[in-house]
This record gives C-alpha cells, structure tokens and sequence, in this order.
C-alpha cells in the first residue's frame, strides 16, 4: 500500500507539516492518538502523533521536527510522493470529557498534539486556556490556529522574542495561582518540560495529563519496547497511553531509555550522509 | 538403508557469522535413498501424528520414483504452507516420533522430504491453483500467521471474497517477525503469501483490528470472521532493573532482527544493540532463535539460563544441538531474581540462583526450588526475556460479547467457532503460544466450520 503525501509546508525551520491521504485512519482518527509510519522498504518505523484529521477529504496531518535520519528524510519529501507505511490510529484517545477550565500547554513540536485536544475540549463546552512555547519567537508553531481553538493563548519563549521571557512552567504557576479554578492541565512536549510541569502543578493537586513518547516498534503492545513504569507499574505506551497522570510516571526512565539509540542513530545519519548518490534524497 | 540421510549443513563457524540458512536441504540423490527407506504402511501411524493429516506414505512413494510433483501435490491437498512447515515444524514429536522405522532404527526424516518437494516446486515454478467459482460471499480474516494463512488461502479456495488484515508492514506473523532467517528464509513466507493473493484473495497490511476498525464494525461489513491475532503480548519476569537499558522482550529483539532487517543496519535503518555478554531467560524455541540471533550480531558470549535441567528444555532437540554446536553456553538450572544496573541506567549484569528439580507441579515437569545462598552474578550488557507471551488484548477493543477466559484466550467450541456468530478464532489466539502446524490445523478447521455457515 502506498500513502501519498498531498501538502507539504515547511512551519518553521526543521518542522514540517503534511498531510497524508489515508481515508480509513482518518475516519477513526481521534485526539491523543498517533501513527507509525515507514518511509520505504529499508525505512525505520517511526512514531508520530495525528495533529489533525479531515474526515470528508480523507487525509491525516502530521507535524513532525527533524531529529534523525527518518525525519530528515521525511523532511525531504514532496506533495505527490508516497510512504510506502502509515499505519494508525494508534494508541489511546485522550479523555475529554466536560470538565470545566483546562490549561493545555505545548512545548515545540508538542504544540502540534495539544492542537487537536483544544478543538475537542472547546467543543463539548470547557474553557480552554493554552500555553505554548518556543526558544524562540521564529521557532512557535501553530499560533494562529492555537489561538482560533482556544479561549486564551499564552506564550513563552525561552529567549524572550515572544511573550514571557522563561518557560511555560512560569505561566503555568502563573495560572495556578491566580483566581480561576484550572480542573486539569494536558502538557505535551520534551520529556524535560513534562516533568517540570509534573513538578509544577503537583502541590496544587490539580489533574495532570502527560503525553509520554517512548522509543517504538510496532505499536500494537507486541514488542515490549515502549514500556514505561507508571506508579510503580511496567505499562506500555503504545496501547495503554501514550498519556499517563504525570504524578504516576517515572521521567528518569523515560528519558535513559530515550537515549538508548543515541550511538547508532548518529551512525545512521553520518552513514547517509556519505554513502549516497546524487540520487540520494535524504539530504 | 536403514540409517537417516544427514542434513547438509553450514559449518558452525561459519554460519554463526551470517543470516543465511543453517540446514542447506537434501540433494535429489538423498531425497531419493531417504525416501526409499519408507515401508508405506498399511496403517501408516505417522500420519496419525501428523495434525493436518498429510498422506505421508502416499506422497513419499511418488519420491521414490522421483516425481517430485506429484508428491507436493499430495502434501498441498492438506498442508499449505510445506515449506514452512518442512522446516520449522517439531516432527521429532509429531509425525516421525510415531514411524514405525523409529522403533528398530531410526525413523523417516519426514519434515526433511516434506521440505524437498516444497523447495522443488517453488524453484520449477508454483502452478496456479484452482479455484471455485465466485459465492458472493465475504470473509475477513484478522492476523496473517499460519492460522490466518491457512485459514485465507482455503475460503479463497472455496470461492468467497477474502480480505486480511494484519497490524504489522508484512503478513506472515510470527513466521516474518519472530523466527530468523537462518531458520525460515522470509523470501519462503512471502511467496506462500504470493500464492493466497493468486487465489484472490486481497491484503491489507499496516491495519489494526481493535483500531482502524473495531471487530463490531467487520462483523457488519462481512458474511464471516476469522481471528488469528496470535500471542504476541510478551511477559516479563517482574524482576528488579528490568526496564534498564539493554532488557529486550525477544520479541521486541526479534521484531527489530528479522521484521526491520536490523542485522543489516545501516543499510535498513532499524538500530539494534549488539551485546558483548547476552543473557537470554528461557529454554524455548524463541529463546534459541534469540541467543542465536545475537550470536551472529556478534556477541563474544551469549548463554541461555534457563531454569528447569536439559530435558525439560521445551525447544526443539535439532535447535537446541544447533545452537550448542555454535557455542551459546547453556547456563541450567539457573534463574535469573535481579539485573544490576550500571553506567546511564544500563544493564551491566544479572544476579541469579541456583535452582534443584523438587516434586513434579501440576504441568506434570518437575517443579524448580530455588537453592538458598547460591546466588552469583553473571557479566551482561544484553539481557533478553523469552518467558512467553498471552494473546494480544487490542483486538478485544470496541468488540461487545467476544468470550474470553481469564488468560486472555479467545474461548471456541470444537468448530472454532466463537461465543459470536459467524466469527471463528484459532491458533495461538486460542491456545496460548504453541506450533506453526497446530495454528494451521486450526485455520483449516475453521475455514471448514465457515463453509458450512456460510452455505447454510
Ligand atoms: C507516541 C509518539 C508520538 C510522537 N509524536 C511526534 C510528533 O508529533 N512530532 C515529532 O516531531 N515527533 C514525535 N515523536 C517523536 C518521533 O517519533 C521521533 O522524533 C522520531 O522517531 C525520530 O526519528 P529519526 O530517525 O528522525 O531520529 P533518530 O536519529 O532515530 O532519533 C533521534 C531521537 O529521537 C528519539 N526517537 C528515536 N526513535 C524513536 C521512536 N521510534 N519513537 C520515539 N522517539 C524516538 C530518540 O530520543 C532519539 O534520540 C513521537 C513519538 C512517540 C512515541
Ligand atoms: C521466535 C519464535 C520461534 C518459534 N519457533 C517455532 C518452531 O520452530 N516451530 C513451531 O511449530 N512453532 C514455532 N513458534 C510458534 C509459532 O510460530 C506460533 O505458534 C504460530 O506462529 C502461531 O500462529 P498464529 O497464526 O496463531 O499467530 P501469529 O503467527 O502470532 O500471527 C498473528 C498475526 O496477527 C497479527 N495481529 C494481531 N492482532 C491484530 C489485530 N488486532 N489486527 C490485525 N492484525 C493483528 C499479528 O501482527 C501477527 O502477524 C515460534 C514462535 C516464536 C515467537
Ligand atoms: S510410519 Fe514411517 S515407514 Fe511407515 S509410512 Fe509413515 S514414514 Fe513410512
Ligand atoms: S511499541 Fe511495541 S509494545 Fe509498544
């Protein structure tokens, strides 16, 4: 099967969005979920999660930052060509459920996850106030879209070019402390920020959901690979999350066993750098 | 006459540093004298070990005289997938443990011929099959392992409208992601996938039941169901530092060797860790593959710990001599109770203890008792679970009233079919982890009981 690629744009430098034709996945398609995606037959399979879906013209978009070799190959792709895999939706839906005021907070690339969940928190009635962040004013994605799904949009950026200079932890603490009762808080972004939130809003004891984003091979709970430890307990992400109450996961894990590759991922990019031909479109 | 033809094989030293396949295949000539050795029995009792029933003097008597054809034509009436089977099937315990030969001598290497004239066919060429003409019917089969296969390639057979579904970038299951190449060359599977997709029958791969469509939503879309998802849920020990860097489930180190190529990285781009000191729990057919597997990614030493005595090793006897021949250390009754944790959070050895075979337990084997003090610690960087696995939950998602015990079998009565109509299950979705030919023999009984349903 093959999955063509129907837009592609460049968001900010080294993040793309596309949208891929895939009529089925978009039709089950929920927020908080993901898909697994292979670039052709020599390709790894990568996770990445669904920032949004049109039903009625059967694509799924994805936002994806490159990192590696695969996203840096994927970044090298164009509207017409195809994936070779693109399996989805994976993964469990987000709860959202009618709840009140809920604080979602997005760091880089994770502003793209929390995009999906603003639409569908507002929708069904809560009042949805978002943080995003950024190093750097030129690095924020999605703002405008963020702030036509959302009551009220907050920015940080690390180096202060927008918004508040610091992180979104500081809005974040901002909000706890002010009048308005927050009833629950989603942050989605680099296992860092996640658990600075985590340590955050864990005095408050207000409700406090994490995307976890596990190394991942087939996504469908046969590997063992994502295995996370959630309140003491070995979960995998890929079908018992990926979101978790933060106060439950065990950051340090998540982020050793992140770097589990860090040696080969950087062989594999150095070796595709020198062995290809001019045909070579990884580069 | 009376003594088997040996296997020609790669040398030990040699194939543990390749993919390719260890046992090479009999020559015609050998074909021919094995074949020979056969008494064709009036009441042959192999076939009786034989869970798909092959007419095995019947086809043997056609190698005798060397039509190789006709022989794969006797296998095919039975058993679709022979050359799978010729190679990975545990004949010693089925088929040639009961020959009659076996009892004075040595029996018939019958998976050995089987394979023969599997391997014959497919380099002269595989026939197209015969099919029946169109029912207007519509099938979907849920997991493409042996059971799905088998199950896919006789409704198609019979004519109905097939359609698979399988959750991974590849059909054939554990045949494609869990056994190695130098056991089961995957270019096998897929030519055996290549023939159901001649019968008709339609593909879809990359595609989760229990999540791109929920099992509700195929019972309304099709006339019948087949559910072949498997045991693919892997186990873990429960132990401390089992989520270190380095504690693979083997199938997640299985998935990444054979699915994802990763032995041939960087030319695929899987990476996977190629261990100095490897550790693999368990004495079964998955942790053979396993210890041999990092073997060939090129561990100085790879050991099995297992925690029962040889005997009660439950991989094959040819796989546990092909893997001592290449030098895996067979650490027994020995169990692992802790993996230590060294630099960044990674392996760096694991604690284990003696085990002494006490009174039999209720599986009837001897029931392993920890030796107190004896507790040592093995060097590793590499530690691999191959305790087992349970069936895979995800397809229960979104599925209102589909029986399932409390192990998380699917429950079946004797037709296969399910506590829902017109929805069979088989293999190791039913059974817990088991054989390639016993998923088979349950694909074809449930094609059978969906015949049935479906002309009724
Ligand atoms: C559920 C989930 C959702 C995700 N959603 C997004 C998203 O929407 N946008 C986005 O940009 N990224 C997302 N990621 C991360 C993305 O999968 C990785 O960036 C990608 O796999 C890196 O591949 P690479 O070959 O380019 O880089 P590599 O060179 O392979 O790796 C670079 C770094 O990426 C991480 N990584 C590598 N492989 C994986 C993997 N299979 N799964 C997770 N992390 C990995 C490691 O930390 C590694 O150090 C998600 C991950 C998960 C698990
Ligand atoms: C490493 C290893 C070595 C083995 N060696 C031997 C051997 O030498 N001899 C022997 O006889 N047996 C052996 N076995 C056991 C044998 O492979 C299995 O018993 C057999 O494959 C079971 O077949 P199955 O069709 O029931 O399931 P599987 O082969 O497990 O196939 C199930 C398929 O269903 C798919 N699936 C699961 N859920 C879904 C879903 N929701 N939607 C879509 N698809 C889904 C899976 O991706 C998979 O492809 C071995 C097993 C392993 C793991
Ligand atoms: S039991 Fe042995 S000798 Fe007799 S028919 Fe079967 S294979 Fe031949
Ligand atoms: S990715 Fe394999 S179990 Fe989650």
């Amino acid at each position: 099967m093959a999955y063509k690629i129907i837009e592609k744009r460049q968001l900010v430098p080294d993040v793309h969005l596309m949208n891929i034709e895939a009529p089925d996945v978009a039709a089950a398609a929920k927020p908080g979920q993901f898909i697994i995606l292979r670039i052709d037959e020599e390709g790894e399979r990568i996770p990445l999660t669904i920032a949004d879906y049109d039903v009625d013209k059967g694509f799924v978009t994805i936002i994806f930052q490159e990192m590696g070799k695969t996203t840096k190959q994927l970044a090298k792709m164009a509207s017409g060509d195809e994936l070779q895999d693109f399996v989805g939706p994976l993964g469990k839906a987000s709860e959202i459920e009618k709840i009140g005021t809920v604080v979602l907070v997005g760091g880089g690339v994770g502003i793209a996850p929390i995009y999906p969940q603003a639409k569908a928190y507002r929708e069904i009635g809560n009042k949805v106030i978002s943080i995003i962040g950024a190093r750097s004013e030129n690095l924020l994605i999605l703002e405008d879209e963020m702030k036509a799904a959302s009551d009220e949009v907050l920015v940080a950026t690390d180096d202060g070019s927008k918004g508040h200079h610091g992180f979104v932890t500081d809005l974040v603490k901002e909000l706890l402390d002010g009048d308005e009762k927050i009833d629950r808080v989603v942050a989605i972004g680099p296992p860092i920020m996640m658990r600075a939130v985590a340590g955050v809003t864990d005095p408050y004891d207000v409700e406090t959901i994490v995307s976890l984003n596990p190394i991942m091979v087939d996504g469908t709970g046969m590997c063992g690979g994502c295995r996370v430890n959630i309140g003491g307990e070995t979960k995998f992400a890929c079908v018992d999350g990926p979101e978790f109450n933060a106060k439950d996961v065990d950051f340090n894990l998540l982020m050793s066993r992140l770097s589990l590759y860090r040696k080969e991922e950087m062989d594999a990019l150095e070796g595709s750098k020198k062995g290809c031909g001019d045909e070579c479109k990884c580069q | 006459m009376s003594i088997t033809q040996e296997m020609p094989e790669q040398p030990a030293e040699v194939r543990i540093h390749n993919f390719e396949e260890v046992a090479l295949g009999y020559t015609e000539e050998q074909a021919i004298l094995e074949a020979e050795r056969c008494l064709e029995c009036k009441k042959p009792k192999c076939v009786e070990g034989c869970p798909v029933n092959i007419d095995i003097p019947g086809f043997i008597s056609s190698m005798k005289e060397g039509n190789f054809g006709e022989a794969i034509d006797v296998i095919k009436r039975t058993n679709t997938l022979p050359a799978v089977c010729g190679r990975v099937c545990p004949q010693e315990e089925q088929c040639e443990q009961l020959c009659i030969l076996g009892k004075k001598s040595e029996p018939i290497s019958i998976g050995r011929l089987e394979r023969f004239c599997a391997d014959r066919e497919r380099e002269a060429g595989v026939k197209d099959p015969v099919v029946a003409e169109p029912t207007g019917k519509k099938v979907a089969i849920v997991g493409t392992g042996p059971a799905g296969l088998t199950a896919a390639s006789d409704l198609a057979k019979a004519g109905h409208s097939v359609t698979m579904f399988e959750a991974l970038h590849e059909a054939g299951g554990v045949l494609i992601y869990g056994i190695p190449e130098f056991r089961l060359p995957k270019a096998i599977v897929k030519e055996e996938v290549e023939y159901i997709m001649k019968l008709g029958a339609e593909l879809k791969v990359g595609y989760v039941i229990g999540r791109i469509k929920t099992l509700d939503q195929l019972e309304k879309e099709f006339d019948a169901v087949f559910l072949g998802t498997g045991a693919g849920l892997p186990k873990f020990m429960g132990i401390e530092g089992e989520n270190l860097n380095g504690v693979y489930s083997a199938n997640e180190f299985l998935t990444r060797v054979n699915l994802m190529k990763a032995y041939r990285f960087p030319e695929y781009d899987t990476p996977i860790k190629r261990g100095s000191n490897v550790i693999v729990v368990g004495g079964g057919n998955v942790a053979m593959d396993a210890a041999r597997s990092a073997l060939r990614l090129g561990a100085d030493e790879v050991s099995i710990v297992y925690r029962r005595s040889d005997e009660e090793l439950p991989a094959r006897r040819e796989e546990i001599e092909h893997a001592k021949e290449e030098g895996i250390v067979f650490r027994l009754l020995t169990n692992p109770v802790r993996i230590l944790e060294g630099e960044n959070m990674a392996v760096n050895g694991v604690e284990c203890i003696k085990m002494e075979l006490g009174e039999p337990d209720d599986s009837g084997r001897r029931r392993p008792v920890a030796v107190e003090g004896s507790e040592h610690v093995i060097d590793a960087d590499i530690v691999i679970m191959a305790i087992g696995t349970s069936p895979n939950p995800i397809i229960f998602d979104g599925s209102k009233g589909l029986e399932v015990t409390p192990w998380g079998t699917i429950v079946v009565n004797e037709a296969g079919m399910t506590s829902l109509e017109g929805v069979c299950a088989g293999g190791d979705a039913v059974t817990g982890a088991a054989t390639v030919i016993s998923a088979m023999g349950a694909g074809k009984q449930a094609a059978e009981t969906i015949n049935d349903y479906l002309s009724k």
